[in-house]
């Protein structure tokens, strides 16, 4: 898949809440093919302490109006300096990298996502809809401030929420939700999250023999696979979460 | 028309920009940004004897103007790198130099007699600098003794041109470059990455898994340009120099120093098209400075 570096012009920011915002970039040509659960390096203009560009999932894409969507979290100097930019500027992107989810084979398939990780959900349950799938999606977060358009979710598939304070949904972690009590309802997960509800899902899925996709989120440096930064641990070795991920079978994993 | 072509002691270069081993993968990473022939020449990864799976993660941390890195020369080995990379990549340019590294003298030879035997290879890059591995490594690069010796030792197998990568991390590194040109090194490059730390005050940890690691980028561009200089006033071998370099600017700050070529590093991984972009800028500036030949502007300081 060719990768491409390309100059993006800020079309839309919406500002979610104080900690979440989405932005909306177009390119003067046709965007590139992406795929669920691929990622762009995003640079951080005027950010002096932001020396590396930063990556972020493929939130959203929408070919009829030629436009990328992306969610981001503020949680330091680069994504909080990245939240000040306005329409007609411009965003400097290394995209579209990594693998991406596999395609379903039926609708036995549950989506699992947790805070941030909620954002390379929304693009999977987009394109697997397009593919005539309905997936069942699990969103969960601490509170309802991170409960980022659910509106959206509802479009692709049966849309299931939950909080740690029960703010929106059911109250508790995702892996508590009723969801969890009925296995025999999937035949493939796909997760991103924090690593402990990651490792939980995948626990469960593992004890079940249901097929388990996780997102890896490692540091990176240069998300091409050309410094060896973002290694991660598998059966196979240490493989690039860049290049080789960020998807991987949890089966591969030494968790 | 100005001239870019460098004689780098037997090495023909198109232009003086080469990439820096660990930073530009074998090439072929960035190939969707980069005309990989259009380069002076590229240097793989840190290749070893046998494959080595590197440090632990974490091996990565964002520093002020640059980043410490501890991968400590993860690759697939010789065997891996002669059979099966080297008769994907060698179409790519006609400089592609082997970056390697071992952990004792003979690890070096044999690896350094292979690479010999690869018919388009034209030199090997010894790093005897690599900071990030136990054995080895740095240790020989810290010492004239033993830089020597490893030195020598590798002249009498590697027939075709050999670059030495010196440490910064000593006292002196002026005694180490004509420690290796006295042991026949047909050019040095310098420098290696600076050892450093950084620590997360929020889990009381280090950043990385090895405490250590190699510091990089920009911050490190003073101290680099400050020992290229140095280096170039004491030995007659030519030298590459690298350390920091983001721009056309930083490069030609290198070859005025006494650089005859350059090598771009940590930048890449910024902008993966930023090697294209300094050699377009080396041209401009010589262009708007009436500079016929970039060979003029060596070591004018
Ligand atoms: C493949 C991939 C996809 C991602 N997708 C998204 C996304 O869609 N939306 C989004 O908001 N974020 C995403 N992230 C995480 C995002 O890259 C980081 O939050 C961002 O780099 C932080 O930059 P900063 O300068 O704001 O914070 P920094 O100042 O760099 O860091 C602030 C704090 O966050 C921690 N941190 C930074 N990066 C990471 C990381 N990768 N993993 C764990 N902790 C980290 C740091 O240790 C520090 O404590 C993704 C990361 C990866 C690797
Ligand atoms: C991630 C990473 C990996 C590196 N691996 C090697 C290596 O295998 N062998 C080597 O000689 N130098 C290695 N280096 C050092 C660079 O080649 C270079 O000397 C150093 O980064 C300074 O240049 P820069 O500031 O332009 O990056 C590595 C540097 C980085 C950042
Ligand atoms: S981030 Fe550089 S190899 Fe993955």
């Amino acid at each position: 898949m060719h990768k491409y570096i390309h100059d993006l012009r800020v079309v839309n920011k919406k500002r979610i809440n104080p900690d979440y915002y989405i932005l909306e970039l177009t390119y003067s040509d046709t965007l590139a093919d992406m795929f669920p659960g691929q990622f762009v390096e995003i640079k951080v203009e005027n950010a002096p302490n932001t020396f590396l560009r930063r990556p972020i999932s493929i939130y959203d894409v929408d070919y009829d109006n030629n436009i990328l969507k992306l969610l981001i979290q503020i949680v330091g100097e680069g994504t909080n300096i990245l939240s000040y930019v306005e329409p007609y500027d411009y965003v400097n992107l290394v995209y579209p990298l990594g693998n991406s989810f596999s395609m379903p084979e039926n609708n036995r398939i549950l989506l699992v996502g947790g805070g941030c990780g909620m954002a390379p959900l929304l693009y999977t349950a987009h394109y697997f809809s397009d593919f005539g799938y309905t997936p069942s999606i699990l969103i969960g977060a601490k509170n309802n401030l991170g409960i980022i358009e659910p509106e959206e979710f509802e479009k692709y598939g049966e849309l299931h929420i939950c909080t740690e304070d029960g703010s929106d949904g059911t109250e508790g972690y995702v892996t508590q939700h009723k969801l969890f009590e009925s296995p025999e309802l999937f035949d493939k997960v796909y997760v991103c999250g924090p690593e402990p509800m990651m490792k939980a899902v995948a626990k469960w899925t593992v004890k079940h023999n249901i097929h388990c996709e996780v997102s890896l989120e490692n540091l990176m440096a240069c998300g091409i696979g050309a410094c060896l930064c973002c290694v991660q641990e598998t059966v196979n070795g240490n493989l690039c979460v860049c290049t080789e991920g960020p998807v991987f079978n949890v089966k591969d994993l030494l968790w | 028309m100005v001239n870019l072509e460098i004689d780098f002691n037997g090495l023909i270069l198109r232009n003086p920009v080469l990439t820096a081993s660990g930073t530009f993968g074998y090439g072929e990473e960035f190939k969707d940004f980069v005309n990989l022939n259009a380069l002076g020449g590229f240097i793989v990864k840190g290749t070893t004897l046998n494959p080595r799976q590197g440090n632990p993660y974490p091996r990565m941390a964002e520093t002020p103007k640059g980043m410490l890195n501890a991968v400590g020369l993860q690759n697939k080995g010789i065997d891996e790198f002669c059979n099966s990379i080297y008769p994907r990549i060698k179409v790519y340019n006609k400089n592609i130099i082997v970056n390697v590294s071992g952990s004792n003298i003979d690890e070096y030879v044999e690896c350094a007699a292979r690479i010999n035997e690869l018919e388009t290879i034209p030199a090997i890059e010894l790093n005897i600098s690599c900071p990030n591995v136990k054995q080895g490594g740095m240790a020989f690069g810290t010492s004239c003794p033993s830089a020597k010796q490893v030195v020598k030792e590798v002249r009498k197998v590697y027939k075709k041109h050999l670059m030495v990568k010196l440490s910064p991390n000593v006292t002196d590194i002026v005694a180490i470059a004509q420690a290796v040109e006295e042991e026949g090194a047909d050019s040095v490059s310098l420098i290696n990455t600076l050892l450093g730390m950084a620590i997360d005050i929020n889990t009381q940890k280090p950043k990385l898994s090895t405490i250590t690691g190699g510091l990089s980028g920009p911050a490190i561009k003073p101290v680099a340009l400050r020992m290229v200089w140095q280096v170039s006033k004491a030995v007659k071998i030519p030298i590459c120099g690298l350390g920091g370099i983001m721009n056309a600017g930083d490069a030609i700050e290198f070859m005025l120093a006494g650089a005859s070529c350059v090598q771009i590093g940590t930048a890449n991984f910024i902008n993966p098209s930023v090697t294209t972009e300094i050699i377009n800028g080396i041209y401009e500036y010589c262009s708007s400075k009436g500079i016929s030949d970039i060979n003029d502007i060596i070591g004018k300081i």
